[in-house]
């Protein structure tokens, strides 16, 4: 017992005198870690310059904020939800995957497909509008009286026999 | 009935009148956008709609960890947008804390900072370097900046106490006296 209670007491200062400083910080992120996250956002002041390049001092601050991320396990969706929530939707590169984000453009394809159909389908047609159009000139105008006039005719040689 | 030959098969006029109002719809929507980037900050005598600005853990108002503008009608506000990024808000930093120190005891008039785009480590060492001290919160989604169509910072908007944009300052304070005379204007 004696010597069960000093080996556990050895066991404990050993585990003591090796063990390491626990840190939720992981390895530093390399810049292209960071660039690959901070080129998807665009910093409101200056917003035509992607986050990687963008020289100011503000976007130098946002991209520390996505190392000090990356280096607590952070995903890149968690980043990304993190600038959204603290600088608006506008920060993305890309609209979120909305179905309202289609809704406009998917609208104007599908007009302009259907009118581009009907366009082509008029187009392809030139001979049978040349041919009508002789005929045209050869028939008398109306069916309608054309009919009339042969059932008049009929009637008229009815008669005559 | 049969179709005529010589018909010209087009679009039909309701696949049209869906086109236009489309295009229509379209240009009203660019329209109203450039008007509006045309437009400028808001302008005196517009009434501020309600809205709540998060405070900064240490720069609460009253033990309060956000903001009704609402809630304080009654007072004149002076809102000022900055960021830790801006130089020229430096210049006008001290400046704005003397007139709290001033004004604040009061009661009759509160000053809100307005932190834009920045990140909270970075404020937080600005206003501990500046000894700023009245309220000041992010501008989360930048929603409140979007309000005022701010065109940068530092910008501040003086607020009546009926809540009533009076006085719009684009870039620094040069001197105390000028934030002293927007405020005297107002507590008449």
């Amino acid at each position: 017992m004696k010597y069960a209670h000093a080996l556990s007491t050895v066991v404990l200062l050993t585990i003591t005198l090796f063990a390491q400083p626990v840190s939720a910080q992981g390895p530093t992120p390399t810049d292209d870690e960071v660039n690959k996250i901070a080129k998807q956002l665009y910093c409101p002041v200056c917003e035509s310059t992607p986050l990687d390049v963008c020289p100011t001092e503000a976007c130098r601050q946002w991209r520390d904020v996505i190392r000090s991320m990356l280096s607590e396990g952070r995903s890149e969706a968690e980043i990304k939800q993190h600038f959204v929530e603290q600088y608006g939707v506008r920060v993305l590169n890309e609209p979120p995957n909305r179905w309202v984000s289609y809704l406009v453009p998917g609208i104007a394809i599908i007009l302009g497909a259907f009118m581009l159909l009907r366009g082509f389908q008029t187009w392809k047609r030139p001979g049978v509008m040349e041919s009508v159009s002789i005929k045209k000139e050869a028939r008398p105008v109306h069916d309608q009286y054309i009919a009339k006039m042969e059932e008049e005719l009929r009637k008229r040689n009815e008669s005559s026999h | 009935m049969t179709e005529s030959p010589f018909t010209r098969r087009g679009v039909p006029i309701w696949a049209q009148i869906i086109v236009w109002i489309f295009l229509v719809g379209l240009l009203a929507i660019v329209g109203v956008g450039l008007k509006r980037a045309q437009q400028g900050t808001v302008q005196p005598g517009h009434k501020i709609d309600d809205f709540t600005l998060p405070l900064f853990s240490g720069y609460e108002l009253d033990g309060k960890s956000e903001i009704k503008i609402e809630d304080l009608r009654g007072k004149v506000v002076v809102i000022n947008f900055w960021a830790s990024w801006c130089k020229p808000c430096e210049q006008e930093a001290a400046e704005l804390q003397a007139a709290w120190e001033e004004y604040g005891p009061t009661g009759e008039v509160i000053f809100l900072g307005v932190d834009y785009v920045d990140t909270e480590p970075e404020a937080l060492v600005y206003l501990k370097k500046f000894g700023i001290d009245f309220p000041n919160g992010p501008d989360l989604a930048t929603r409140i900046s979007q309000y005022f169509r701010i065109a940068g910072v530092p910008e501040t908007y003086f607020v009546d106490k009926e809540g009533v944009l009076q006085y719009v300052r684009i870039g620094p304070f040069t001197s105390i006296d000028q934030i002293r005379a927007q405020i005297d204007l107002l507590l008449k």
